[in-house]
């Protein structure tokens, strides 16, 4: 088979945004395949969630409602997604490596004993002795090294990526499709890991993802004694304050601030990075920004192979020259 | 009383990632003269395990699959307070990707007979996939959470886990056996005493290598880089997009310098 599936989460019956982009993505793989795109929805009553995958690329999605399937359930969720993508057998499965995402993927890879990579940067096709593979480029540890991964013989080829580093297409609602209502006998007693309830926590600020302007601090604050540079620089520049790993563990930042490959990928059109050295894991998440300033105190930072503007020195000197200088 | 198995794995430390280079004849990554450590969120597995020994009894056996090298992660982890130690190596478990790494953990965790939980840290430094716990899981047909911040015993078969999602989580009673994996907030892990240190060298550490997999029906074609789906065509140093311009000056300068260039690069 030649298609290409997505699994799409949805939570609190809304489909999520890294759905749409896997979609786009699927698309794409489609095309060179010459084959379709389809798609698996696991939930209650979502019925209506159907049209919007349809018009954002599939052409057939295998649906799946439940009660008790309205929250995620791993156990059902798993075995569903597995006995679903079985009888299709797509040459492909994308799924949005959202922290749910992430938690599926792996075990349905598992008991479909196939490949599957994380944190893709980029997929395509490429043929390789005359066969059609999927190419999965996944970041290094460093600077600008990259891994070139594929999964030679089983299938399908699966791979997740992380929320918004590609694209989603656009809707169009002049796209039919094919929803196919798939029955499954859903045991209580399978509800090994059973979800009783999802909480949401308090989000403060505007969404990194609508922001112009970033302004992301590392461990070098820590002499500084915390994060009020960043936060009055962020502030005269009417952006939102973000962080790494290290600011995160410090309680600087909440989690929806932190960037990198385990937290947000974001495209602003300005990201100013301070007092962060540019691990990897860091930089990875916002090597899509238009303009990148990198401020830090040692000349030989990695932060400086990804920047277009670079300032050594202190940020407890620097910065404020900075919050002076914009004031203007 | 728990009996619980922390699976751990050693890795480069994250501190010299930049002094990691790519053989420009074989394509493939020196690790040499990396100093290693035991993965950072393995450490809070084993914090949490220990946690639970203290409050309701039993017992800690930490496992890894890995290079003769390990064995200081698992050292390092009988020092924390861990009870016994089981090393997977040999040259055939090599190459492994997630899916044939849980494959071999799974075979190594039946060889220690039963157990109430497994923990383990949510990803790794290095591959960062966040794989092997939901992977394992399956492999021993057992119910896994992941992004684990919160762990609590009800009783010796149910727990309760609050697990991370975005701007909030979920809440899942989770019947034992299980493997959970646990991130970061979920507990400050101890360091080793030197008393821990003296005990460690008291507690046994087991070394096996394939035979366990022989006993268990698994194959040289399920294990190592043969048992792995997924393989790595080529590390390669994608074109630097950026070449960065180095504003100069004292701190008065640099800022006035910056501002200008901004609104010349249309940032501002």
């Amino acid at each position: 088979m030649k298609d290409v599936m997505v699994w799409i989460e949805q939570r609190d019956n809304r489909v999520m945004e890294v759905s749409l982009e896997m979609l786009q993505k699927a698309t794409e793989l489609a095309a060179v395949l010459g084959g379709n795109v389809s798609a698996v929805l696991i939930g209650n009553e979502c019925r209506k969630l159907a049209d919007e995958i349809i018009f954002y690329g599939a052409s057939k999605v295998f649906l799946v409602e439940d009660p008790r399937l309205q929250l995620y359930q791993s156990d059902p969720y798993v075995r569903i997604a597995a006995d679903v993508i079985s009888e299709a057998s797509p040459e492909i499965v994308l799924i949005g490596g959202t922290s749910i995402g992430m938690d599926i993927a792996p075990r349905v890879a598992a008991r479909l004993r196939t490949g599957l990579t994380s944190h893709c940067v980029d997929l395509y096709i490429e043929k390789i002795e005359g066969k059609d593979q999927l190419i999965h480029i996944v970041p290094g540890w460093k600077g600008n090294m990259m891994i070139k991964i594929m999964c030679p013989e089983c299938r399908p080829q699966m791979a997740t990526v992380r929320p918004g580093v590609m694209e989603k297409g656009r809707s169009d609602s002049s796209r039919a499709g094919e929803i196919v209502s798939v029955i499954f006998d859903i045991i209580d007693d399978s509800f090994k890991a059973k979800t009783l309830e999802m909480v949401r926590e308090g989000v403060e600020g505007r969404s990194l993802d609508d922001a112009d302007i970033i302004v992301s601090g590392g461990y070098g604050f820590y002499s500084a004694g915390g994060f009020e540079l960043v936060e009055r620089l962020a502030d005269v520049l009417n952006g939102e304050v973000a962080g790494t790993r290290p600011a995160l563990d410090q309680g600087w930042i909440k989690e929806d601030r932190m960037i990198g490959q385990s937290g947000k990928t974001v495209k602003p059109i300005l990201f100013v990075s301070i007092g962060a050295s540019g691990a990897m894991h860091y930089t990875t998440g916002f090597s899509k920004s238009k303009v990148v300033v990198g401020i830090d105190r040692n000349p030989k930072a990695p932060i400086f192979d990804v920047a277009d503007l670079g300032v050594v020195g202190n940020l407890e000197e620097i910065v404020p020259c900075l919050i002076e200088e914009l004031k203007k | 009383m728990l009996n619980i198995i922390v699976c751990i794995k050693q890795v480069p430390d994250p501190e010299h990632f930049d002094k990691i280079s790519i053989d420009p004849r074989t394509g493939s990554i020196r690790r040499e003269g990396i100093p290693s450590i035991t993965n950072p969120l393995d450490r809070n597995a084993i914090e949490e395990a220990l946690r639970k020994r203290e409050k309701f009894g039993g017992m800690v056996t930490v496992l890894t699959m890995g290079p003769p090298q390990a064995r200081k992660s698992i050292e390092d982890a009988l020092a924390m307070g861990a009870d016994k130690g089981l090393i997977l190596c040999d040259a055939a478990f090599a190459g492994a990707d997630t899916l044939s790494t849980a494959r071999v953990l799974s075979v190594g965790i039946r060889s220690l007979g039963d157990f109430n939980l497994i923990l383990c840290g949510n990803e790794t430094v290095d591959g960062a996939t966040g794989h092997v716990a939901a992977q394992l899981a399956e492999f021993l047909d057992i119910p896994h959470v992941t992004f684990a911040r919160r762990i609590d015993v009800v009783d010796e078969k149910t727990v309760m886990v609050e697990r991370n999602i975005e701007n909030g989580y979920l809440k899942v009673e989770v019947k034992l056996p299980a493997v959970i994996s646990v991130v970061k907030s979920i507990n400050k892990y101890r360091l080793p005493t030197v008393m821990g240190i003296m005990e460690a060298s008291e507690k046994e550490i087991i070394e096996t290598g394939c035979s366990v997999c022989e006993s268990f029906g698994l194959t040289e074609s399920e294990i190592g880089f043969e048992g792995s789906p997924t393989k790595v065509l080529e590390v390669f140093e994608s074109p630097q997009r950026r070449t960065v311009e180095m504003v100069k000056g004292n701190p008065e300068e640099i800022a006035r310098k910056l501002v200008r260039r901004l609104h010349e690069l249309e940032g501002l």
